[in-house]
């Protein structure tokens, strides 16, 4: 019996793993449901097609009456990441601090020092674009100092799947996805940050590799 | 001298004033008293570049160090992991089986497991649009589908077709033109 439950507990982790909680919503215990969990990450062509728009979303599956009281951590940056010498370490980042109610985003900068940890100065927000972060409800509000604009708040999440087939699949449930699907994030918000940004000032023409992180303020 | 006095008097206070301008006052009208201070070190929780990569690929027990692995190194690390899981998935890479980017199961975990997203500068930014591969991510881009189709299609995108479309394939809210392109909340 202690065998076949350790069996069994095995054989459900080992399906735990192969699930997943869409994009990356939801995905590791650490960050699980709390104000550093990304749930999204999008990097794509501006209307203006001389700049580059990154969006972050985090705070996935939120109801619409979760999402009027959902708020950014004061202590979470949220740091884009781009990588323009094709070495995947990263040689600018963005970086998204919330404070009394504004997103203040600085860069694109060369970081203090790559990798897990970044560090900003008293004059970091010297440069800073910010924005008043939006309310739930009200119109999207949007800065732009020096060509870059800034968004944070609330938004729909623009990610879409039948996630929940998608589990019935993996549990053993279902043989596979029914046409049409049910898209298991329709009627859900995020909390987004969106910014765009001038081609040039990211390395102008090429390829770049980027990545989005969230850290938490020691 | 007691204009001297003045004049440097004045001179002081004006290099005063400069000096607290440049120094000061911050951009966009806002008064300096209201400036916040965001100094401090921050250190890394979670990090994402393509989607669902660790949530398919990492196991249950990894994802954290997965987050807290520079993507440098993440290769090394998780290649053999990403591997073995794809395999467990699907057995579309059975028996030497490609997917449709003429990729074994080696190779394409070899691409996926240092989780960037690869973005050109120069045109069309998409996922996967038919023509172009891995030129950024578009909000209206099925990304699932094509991670499906490459997990599960084979080397047609014809395999195990129950599999490899989730048939959602549309966002529940148009986006929008303009800046910030995401639709507003429900």
């Amino acid at each position: 019996m202690k065998n076949l439950k350790q069996i069994l507990g095995i054989g459900i982790l080992a399906v735990a793993g192969l699930i997943f909680v869409a994009a990356d919503h939801i995905d590791a215990p650490a960050v699980q449901g709390g104000a550093s969990d990304i749930t999204d990450f999008y990097a794509f062509q501006g209307e203006n097609t001389d700049n580059m728009v990154f969006v972050a979303n985090l705070q996935g599956l939120l109801s619409p009456a979760a999402t009027s009281a959902a708020t950014f951590d004061e202590h979470v940056m949220i740091e884009f990441n781009i990588d323009n010498t094709g070495d995947n370490i990263e040689d600018l980042v963005i970086q998204a601090v919330p404070r009394q109610g504004k997103m203040y985003v600085i860069g694109p900068v060369a970081p203090s020092s790559p990798g897990l940890s970044s560090v900003l100065d008293v004059n970091s927000v010297n440069d800073a674009v910010f924005v008043d972060i939006t309310g739930y409800g009200s119109e999207a509000r949007i800065s732009t100092k020096n060509n870059i604009s800034v968004f944070a708040g609330p938004r729909d999440d623009p990610f879409f799947m039948d996630f929940a087939q998608y589990s019935e699949i993996i549990a053993g449930n279902a043989s596979g996805f029914n046409n049409p699907g049910s898209d298991t994030f329709a009627g859900t918000n995020v909390m987004s940050v969106v910014v765009e940004v001038p081609k040039a000032l990211i390395g102008g023409t090429g390829t770049i590799n980027v990545w989005v992180e969230s850290k938490r303020r020691q | 001298m007691k204009n001297l006095k003045l004049v440097s008097g004045y001179l002081f206070s004006a290099l005063l004033l400069i000096a607290c301008s440049k120094n000061d006052v911050p951009g966009n009208g806002e008064g300096v008293y209201n400036n916040p201070v965001l100094s401090g070190t921050y250190i890394q929780e979670d990090q994402m570049g393509r989607p669902a990569v660790n949530t398919v690929f990492v196991s249950s027990s990894s994802k954290d160090e997965f987050n807290r692995t520079t993507p440098d190194n993440q290769g090394n690390a998780f290649q053999g992991m990403f591997e073995a899981n794809l395999l467990a998935l699907s057995p579309a890479y059975a028996n030497g089986g490609l997917n449709a980017l003429g990729m074994d199961a080696t190779t394409f975990t070899t691409v996926l497991a240092t989780d960037v997203l690869n973005v050109s500068l120069d045109g069309t930014t998409t996922f996967y649009d038919g023509t172009n591969l891995l030129t950024g991510r578009a909000l209206a881009d099925d990304v699932i589908t094509v991670e499906l189709l490459l997990i599960f299609g084979g080397e047609d995108f014809t395999e195990y077709p129950a599999l490899s479309n989730d048939h959602v394939d549309e966002n529940d809210k148009p986006f929008l033109t303009s800046f910030p392109y995401l639709a507003s909340p429900w």
